[in-house]
């Protein structure tokens, strides 16, 4: 199976984004590598997700787009920020890798991943999917042009299934990325 | 409960901190820092929020990145910054030379009743601004001070933060505009010129 984040690298540069907000998860990992590689981008890492929303309002007042990075467990650090966007007529692109969904090991992630879509949906930000690799780059290429075209908040969801579920054992071995 | 020590009135500090902003990028927080930066004078440059609470330093940030001809100065209050204590982190690691930090501290939650914020009680912002990575973090609380930092506030490399110990007011409420379209579209049409308005 391809890379996701090859395609969502893609997109991103087709679109003209700057300011690479994130906070680390495993699932994200080769795209925010690929992106802090990129002389035209500034990759920055946030204490919080929260962070990124307001961050990302400054750079596009400053004449930038930006993309938010964020595990589905970010979602609700940002629920008092999605304001922001809507008040402003800003736009808010963010790429939000899943955990809680079929296969997860961690019944930690459960509560917070089963209700991200729909906490994005009542805050006002549009909800697209990712369900394959292939499709990365269309998706995340339409949700792009929806923020920045329409300036609106736009999430794009990149399911466990895209990512790679992990488990237990792989969590154990290291081979997971983060152990959370 | 004790006031701070300090005898600097925070509708003249700012006045000083905006005479003759130029080309100055303005932030605000919310509540008393946005009232009087409007009471200084309000500007296309300036953007206040009137909520986002713990926003304003990661959104200054994002336009000190975009925008490093520039420079950027938030203006925000203890309460404010004390919601996004994180950022001060943040800002540690990028290090925009173009930004500059001031927290209007009264010591108080000015808006909802003037109840005791934790700097009332000893916590150190400057302190934490220096251990997140600010080369420049200081407490002002007189006159002389504040002669010494305007220069590293406006004009030196940093990021800088400044804590300024203001006195506990009771002062008229100067507004902004309120609504955040206008806000934002303003701000981009005075930074980038209206040809940038989408």
């Amino acid at each position: 199976m391809a890379d996701w984040s090859e395609g969502a690298f893609a997109a991103l540069r087709r679109h003209d984004v700057r300011q690479v907000a994130y906070v680390p998860d495993a699932g994200l990992t080769g795209l925010i590598e690929r992106c802090a590689a990129e002389p035209a981008m500034t990759a920055v890492v946030l204490t919080t997700e929260e962070e990124g929303v307001a961050l990302l309002t400054g750079a596009w007042l400053g004449g930038q787009r930006g993309v938010l990075l964020m595990q589905s467990s970010g979602v609700g650090n940002c629920v008092n920020l999605f304001g922001l966007p809507r008040l402003c007529g800003t736009p808010l692109l963010t790429l939000v890798t899943m955990r809680g969904e079929t296969g997860e090991f961690n019944p930690w992630q459960v509560p917070m991943g089963r209700n991200s879509q729909a906490v994005l949906e009542l805050c006002g930000v549009e909800v697209s999917r990712v369900e394959a690799a292939d499709r990365a780059e269309a998706v995340i290429d339409a949700a792009a042009g929806r923020a920045f075209g329409a300036r609106r908040p736009v999430a794009v969801l990149i399911s466990q299934a895209t990512i790679g579920v992990k488990t237990f054992e792989a969590a154990r071995d290291g081979a997971g990325g983060t152990a959370s | 409960m004790s006031a701070p020590v300090t005898v600097l009135r925070r509708r003249e500090v700012v006045a000083r901190l905006l005479e003759d902003r130029g080309g100055l990028l303005v932030v605000t927080g919310l509540g008393q820092p946005a009232w009087d930066c409007t009471a200084a004078g309000d500007h296309g440059l300036t953007f206040p929020l009137w909520g986002s609470m713990g926003g304003a330093v990661p959104l200054g940030l994002g336009l000190a990145l975009a925008q490093p001809e520039r420079r950027v100065l938030v203006i925000t209050g203890d309460g404010e910054m004390l919601m996004g204590l994180g950022a001060l982190a943040t800002v540690g690691v990028q290090r925009p030379a173009n930004l500059a930090v001031v927290v209007l501290d009264n010591e108080r939650y000015g808006e909802t009743g003037m109840q005791r914020s934790h700097t009332a009680s000893g916590v150190d912002l400057a302190a934490v601004a220096a251990a997140a990575g600010f080369p420049t973090a200081a407490t002002v609380a007189d006159e002389t001070a504040l002669l010494a930092a305007l220069p590293a506030i406006r004009s030196a490399p940093g990021p800088s933060l400044h804590v300024i110990k203001v006195l506990i007011e009771d002062l008229p409420l100067v507004m902004p505009p309120k609504d955040g379209e206008v806000l934002s579209a303003r701000f981009r049409d005075a930074l980038l010129g209206v040809d940038a308005g989408s």
